[in-house]
């Protein structure tokens, strides 16, 4: 027979941490309301807080935690149906419906938190919307974590999570993993979601790290949920990308926070299990032969965290890998970055060819990346004198911005005083 | 669970189309209506006639004021509606997406709200 035994510090915290998501997830498929399914898990919690350092902490939390939210949402059920009639229906449903051992194996655990994650991500939601809900539900952190990540205001983030969970509920999106024949679609744009969390979170270079949420990390949590039940190939490649660059996240920023371009990085730096993971996943979504832009990005990526030094990347790979990615997703940008790697493995000047010729169409004249990639391109070819004028043109493009947040610091200071 | 799905169009789109197209066009949707019917989703459907013909009602200083033309002013319009039984969103979408006439425009899928009066409730 399983004792209780006595929780020990930090034990019902840690607990939180690890079920606390994977309880919402069933909790809102037993009880089909997000606002409800919280509000019962954190009763659920409060519920342990009071009876574990008493009781003892139960064999099997989860389960517990499931069972005690559920029979917490019926009591908050109970007293809004003297108010309401329609909520009447529900709760007489969920009184008949015993808790069953079924609804906390791994299996219902995975299930529920992919009801979840497709639900939050549903293409009926703003992508706005998905990204936020996906945070706030999926991953928990609060409204102000979110807020802090996308730098705006906890009320805004507030209002985007309310109207989608009405949404949810007034059109009634189904609490459901999509059809088979609805997967693909769906799967992408769960992917594009976890993708955009990812990107956000490694280009947050700064910011007190206590306090801004490791949404890189949360980006990877979801992506190996995900590959749990769908081992297609750009689910991994996806999660291979994240993981390859997350392992130079260290050696990209110097200590005193300026970025670190990829070629002066100190590869010893780079988290060899990371690379190693990624690896395996990139090598298993190759051989698929069904792959997408997540896998060639991240062929990119391997190809770099590779090269035992800069001097050895194999451009001529890259460039190749460029031109299949270009074929997959056609936008400047990626040409751009084609350019630089075929300047890399030819000359200078045939990249700067190709960068002249996309902003001869008029695209990217306002990125300044376009134009520092420019300059550090005749900068290597030795033409000081024109790489000078494009690095001032690069400054220039990026100016916009700095007058804007100066205008807005010195508002700032101005109404503080 | 209802769902009215509007029909989109531009309708210099749909005048462009010969005659042979545009049988086809109406003919392909007579036959998802019927098919919509036999999957017992279906609670109406119609097409409309151009916007040309709309006249629109508004309640100025308590008198009816009656214009010549649709409420809004834009080159996409209505032009018909299906109203479905669906289970949730999911099976609606998948039922609006293959309305025929989406290939010419957008339908828009809006749930039914149901009204109580007053008197029904308890």
């Amino acid at each position: 027979m399983n004792v209780a035994e006595r929780p020990q510090d930090g034990e019902i915290e840690a607990v939180y941490r690890a079920e606390s998501r994977g309880v919402f997830a069933t909790l809102v498929r037993l009880v089909g309301d997000f606002d409800l399914a919280e509000e019962a898990l954190q009763d659920a919690f409060l519920a342990a807080v009071e009876q574990w350092p008493r009781d003892g902490v139960p064999p099997n939390p989860r389960a517990w935690l499931i069972s005690v939210g559920k029979f917490k949402a019926i009591d908050v059920l109970r007293r809004r149906a003297r108010a309401d009639r329609s909520v009447k229906e529900l709760l007489h449903r969920l009184e008949a419906a015993m808790p069953r051992p079924d609804d906390w194996d791994s299996g219902t655990l995975l299930d529920d938190r992919l009801r979840l994650i497709f639900t939050c991500c549903h293409p009926a939601l703003s992508f706005e919307a998905q990204i936020a809900l996906t945070l706030r539900e999926v991953c928990g952190l609060t409204t102000e974590q979110v807020a802090r990540a996308f730098l705006t205001s906890p009320a805004t983030i507030a209002k985007r999570i309310v109207r989608a969970k009405q949404k949810i509920r007034v059109a009634r999106i189904p609490y459901e993993v999509p059809s088979r024949s609805d997967l693909p679609d769906r799967l992408d744009s769960v992917l594009q979601v976890v993708y955009l969390v990812f990107t956000e979170g490694y280009a947050a270079t700064s910011g007190p790290t206590l306090v801004q949420a490791d949404l890189s990390g949360e980006a990877i949590y979801l992506g190996r949920t995900l590959l749990e039940a769908f081992p297609d190939a750009e689910v991994q490649g996806l999660l291979a990308l994240m993981l390859l660059h997350e392992s130079r996240r260290e050696a990209r920023i110097s200590p005193d926070g300026l970025p670190v371009l990829l070629e002066d990085q100190d590869r010893s730096l780079w988290k060899r299990e990371l690379i190693e993971e990624g690896m395996v996943l990139l090598e298993r979504a190759l051989a698929t032969r069904d792959f997408g832009c997540y896998t060639l990005q991240a062929a990119i990526s391997a190809e770099h965290a590779q090269a035992g030094t800069a001097m050895d990347t194999s451009w001529a790979k890259i460039a190749g890998l460029y031109d299949m990615l270009l074929r997959c997703t056609p936008t400047p940008v990626v040409e751009l970055n084609r350019a630089v790697a075929i300047a890399m493995r030819d000359t200078p000047e045939a990249g700067i060819r190709l960068i002249d010729s996309i902003l001869q169409r008029g695209e990217l004249h306002d990125y300044y990346l376009a134009h520092s990639a420019r300059a550090g391109l005749l900068r290597r070819s030795g033409n000081r004198r024109e790489a000078h004028a494009a690095y001032a043109l690069s400054l220039a493009q990026s100016e916009p911005a700095r007058r804007f947040l100066s205008t807005r610091l010195k508002e700032m200071a101005d109404t503080a005083s | 669970m209802k769902y009215l799905c509007m029909v989109i169009v531009d309708e210099k789109q749909l005048q462009a189309l010969t005659e042979s197209e545009a049988q086809a066009l109406d003919d392909e949707s007579l036959e998802y209506d019927q098919a919509l019917r036999k999957g017992g989703h279906l609670l109406a459907a119609e097409a409309l006639e151009s916007v040309t013909s709309a006249t629109t009602l508004r309640i100025r200083s308590g008198k009816v004021s009656i214009t010549d033309g649709p409420f809004a002013e834009t080159n996409e319009q209505i032009g018909g509606f299906i109203l479905i039984e669906a289970r949730d969103l999911n099976e609606a979408i998948q039922i609006a997406s293959h309305v025929p006439v989406i290939r010419y425009g957008a339908v828009e899928v809006r749930p039914i709200k149901e009204l109580v009066h007053s008197i029904g409730r308890e």
